[in-house]
């Protein structure tokens, strides 16, 4: 068994390693290795520094790390040498690297222009400090503190920021004191719903039963959303951390990580990470001499977005269909396999972790009255920096858009954006001053929901998007209840028929009280949400909707049963781009001649928009369609 | 067959928290679940066959044809759908004469869609065999699959 002080000589070791690790000389070379750097080239970009090192012969430390969050310059390399900051490049090619290693690392030339920012203790001219720039400094990254930084593998980087002090500290004060720090903190769900951590342990912990649960829900389902992503694969022991002192909380000594298998590199950190603690004496029997068992068993989902709803999460795990059963009984007092279950967040967990490591005191320096702490939020869509960040719960929508996210790309405006996923609702321009906290969201008619925030720009169609999450929840609805399995059926048949322009008077009144029925009516969350995008994109955008049924137009130009491309020849340079890649042969015209496009062939695919010269710009979008 | 299949059932005991473990790993083998399998699975772990395709059926994950050679997943998370993804898969769908679910006759191709691959900042995207295709154009997508997608 490993003793305390056991532990306390790994993390002075870890300590002293990390030390030297930053003082031994030698520089250190970081790519961030998350699926988004991988999606982008990054481990290309991997082997081609490390190929250009072994070249120059420069005795170096080359690791991978999570992400930063600036998804929008992946990849991402970070080059540090003795006494000078760290240096952040962006868009790094496998071309590029051996150049910065060759310029920057012999030739003492950092190149800024390939620079986004620095980090550390000094400055580099001609490079923000990274921490300084639009992007990070409205940022408060907690959560998030370690990814990026540090080696997801590494146990030793782990404990050498902070690691597993969370755990000695709630092993010293107790599990009674532990659920007053998480009170004190005023830490609510980040999953979605936001209920008080505390209270739903407090249930738990009060129940009498022989064994009690813990799950860590990670099967983060909404699209557009990949906060827990991110920290899974980026400070895997981060998560492990929380569940252990939520455990000892609650007095439960299994837990259960419920993970996407669609996150494939996230379930290998996890495996690895939980390896490293189990060799250490921090998950298994007895532990640290604490007198408190735990032990981590994972289990994959199958792809069912209703298994984000805990009884369908319990039901899967105990391998049924993902259906759920109404409530009460709540999983804290009769969960999985009968037995009293908690279901925790990943991003809540992180944040236990936290609380411990650093104090309730410390956590709720940031937030408002009632929603305290920070949150993670991918910011997606149509935005210049899209990319993974972590807020201060009270910041405004606009802040999070337009300061950190730098508004519509291309010049384009910016429409409205949503939050919540499938769940939430759309919030227009007039209410961008909405503060980013649990009951604000909710009073503008969506939710905080896990962190999904997405932008839409002019060429958004409303109409089209509540289809399109309509489109999800019918197929994600599990079939159990009349109100969902019907409901959101015939909510998305009328809203197919409005984007093809067969939209009736009186659809917008059927979709509003359908959509009430459902709400009431549905047994679940999904049920009880699904219609949300629907109701709030009425609410604020009820004149497309009109245009879409009394003028089969589309304002946004994005319907393509209601629009039609036209090539006007004031512009058009008769470059033939649009004929030669037009897959219907629907445009006709000579070098340097006007252009036509024959609307009884086009099938307005669009292509011919994509690829007409900027400078032209020829190709028009024209609602309602020519052909009608 | 019939090895594989034993061998990966003895890691597992006959509990029936063991099913959707023993769906995955059965399908990670053969790239689908071949009915055989299917009455096997039920034989081991001691369960009606109809509860074992209940569970099947219920999750996206699991499918009953074989995967092409080369498996295509289109993306149609939230940020995709914002930026296109509806153009693109029409597009997959054109050029490889397939639908959504659907495999080619000579098994080189198979399509589907996925809620989200979680790489949001380079919509739209698509995956083939586990690669990501970051920001799709239409182009992109001829270009890609030209020559039968070599």
């Amino acid at each position: 068994m490993v003793q305390l002080t056991d532990f306390q000589d790994l993390q002075r070791q870890a300590m002293a390693d990390w030390e030297s690790l930053h003082q031994d000389g030698r520089p250190i070379i970081m790519v961030g290795t998350a699926t988004c750097g991988r999606s982008a080239g990054s481990l290309e970009v991997l082997d081609a520094l490390r190929a250009a090192t072994e070249k120059q012969e420069i005795d170096c430390h080359i690791f991978e790390v999570g992400c930063t969050g600036a998804c929008y310059a992946e990849p991402l390399v970070y080059i540090i040498k003795p006494d000078q900051p760290a240096i952040v490049y962006g868009d790094v090619t496998p071309q590029l690297a051996p150049r910065l290693i060759q310029s920057y690392l012999i030739k003492d030339n950092p190149l800024p222009r390939y620079s986004i920012g620095t980090f550390g203790n000094g400055r580099i001219e001609g490079i923000p400090d990274l921490f300084s720039t639009p992007v990070f400094e409205p940022q408060a990254r907690r959560a998030l503190n370690r990814c990026g930084f540090i080696d997801p593998t590494s146990l030793e980087h782990y404990l050498a920021n902070d690691g597993y002090t969370g755990v000695t500290k709630a092993f010293a004060i107790g599990p009674e004191q532990v659920i007053e720090e998480v009170k004190n903190a005023g830490l609510r769900g980040r999953g979605g719903a936001g209920f008080p951590t505390w209270r739903k342990w407090r249930f738990c912990r009060d129940a009498p039963s022989d064994q009690k649960y813990l799950i860590c829900n990670a099967d983060e389902g909404d699209p557009g959303a990949f906060m827990n992503r991110s920290l899974l694969e980026g400070d895997p022991h981060a998560v492990l951390e929380g569940m252990i002192i939520a455990g000892y909380a609650l007095g439960a000594s299994i837990g259960y990580i419920y993970c996407r298998a669609e996150y494939p590199l996230a379930l290998e950190r996890l495996r690895g990470a939980i390896k490293q603690a189990k060799e250490h004496g921090l998950l298994g029997d007895n532990i640290l001499d604490s007198g408190f068992d735990f032990h981590i068993k994972i289990k994959e989902g199958a792809g069912a977005f209703v298994c984000g709803e805990e009884t369908a999460l319990i039901a899967s795990i105990e391998g049924k269909r993902g259906m759920p059963t109404p409530r009460p009984p709540f999983p804290a007092v009769s969960g999985l396999w009968g037995k009293p279950t908690i279901i925790n967040n990943v991003e809540s967990l992180a944040d236990v972790g936290l609380i411990l490591q650093n104090g309730s005191d410390w956590f709720a320096e940031y937030g408002t009255e009632k929603s305290k702490g920070t949150k993670t939020i991918a910011l997606v869509g149509k935005v210049k920096n899209t990319g993974l960040v972590e807020v201060p719960l009270g910041i405004t929508l606009r802040e999070l858009v337009f300061d950190i996210g730098g508004g519509a790309p291309d010049g384009k405006a910016f429409k409205a954006v949503q939050t919540g996923g499938p769940s939430g609702g759309c919030i227009p321009e007039s209410l961008l001053d909405t503060p980013v906290d649990y009951d604000s969201l909710n009073a503008a008619g969506t939710i905080m929901g896990s962190g999904g925030v997405v932008v839409m720009d002019e060429r958004t169609c409303m109409v089209d998007f509540a289809r399109y999450f309509l489109d999800f929840a019918e197929k994600e609805s599990c079939g159990k209840c009349v109100p969902c399995r019907l409901g959101t059926k015939q909510l998305l048949g009328i809203l197919e028929d409005i984007c093809a322009g067969n939209g009736r008077p009186g659809d917008i009144e059927m979709l509003e009280e359908l959509g009430r029925g459902i709400k009431a009516g549905s047994l679940c969350g999904l049920g009880q949400t699904a219609p949300n995008p629907v109701l709030t994109t009425i609410r604020y955008f009820r004149d497309e909707y009109e245009a879409h049924i009394h003028e089969k137009r589309c304002p946004a130009g994005a319907c393509k049963s209601l629009i039609s491309y036209y090539i006007n020849n004031d512009l058009c340079v008769g470059c033939t781009l649009c004929a030669q890649n037009c897959s219907t042969s629907a445009i006709t015209g000579e070098f340097k001649g006007p252009h036509y496009i024959d609307q009884d062939i086009c099938t307005q695919c669009g292509v011919c928009y994509t690829v007409c010269p900027k400078k032209a710009n020829a190709v028009e979008i024209i609602s309602p369609s020519l052909r009608l | 067959m019939e090895q594989q299949l034993e061998a990966i059932l003895a890691d597992h005991p006959r509990k029936r928290e063991e099913l959707i473990p023993i769906l995955q790993e059965v399908q990670a083998e053969y790239s689908y679940l071949p009915t055989e399998a299917m009455l096997e699975i039920a034989r081991y772990t001691g369960m009606p066959e109809s509860r074992v395709y209940g569970v099947a059926t219920f999750y996206a994950q699991f499918r009953f044809t074989p995967m092409g050679k080369k498996h295509t997943m289109v993306c149609r998370g939230t940020a995709c759908h914002v930026n296109g993804a509806e153009r693109i898969l029409e597009e997959v769908e054109e050029q490889l004469g397939i639908k959504e679910g659907e495999t080619t006759e000579d098994l080189e191709h198979s399509l589907e869609t996925v809620a989200c691959i979680g790489a949001c900042s380079l919509a739209p995207c698509l995956m083939i065999n586990n690669k990501v295709e970051a920001k799709m154009t239409i182009n992109k997508v001829r270009e890609l699959y030209k020559n039968g997608g070599e």
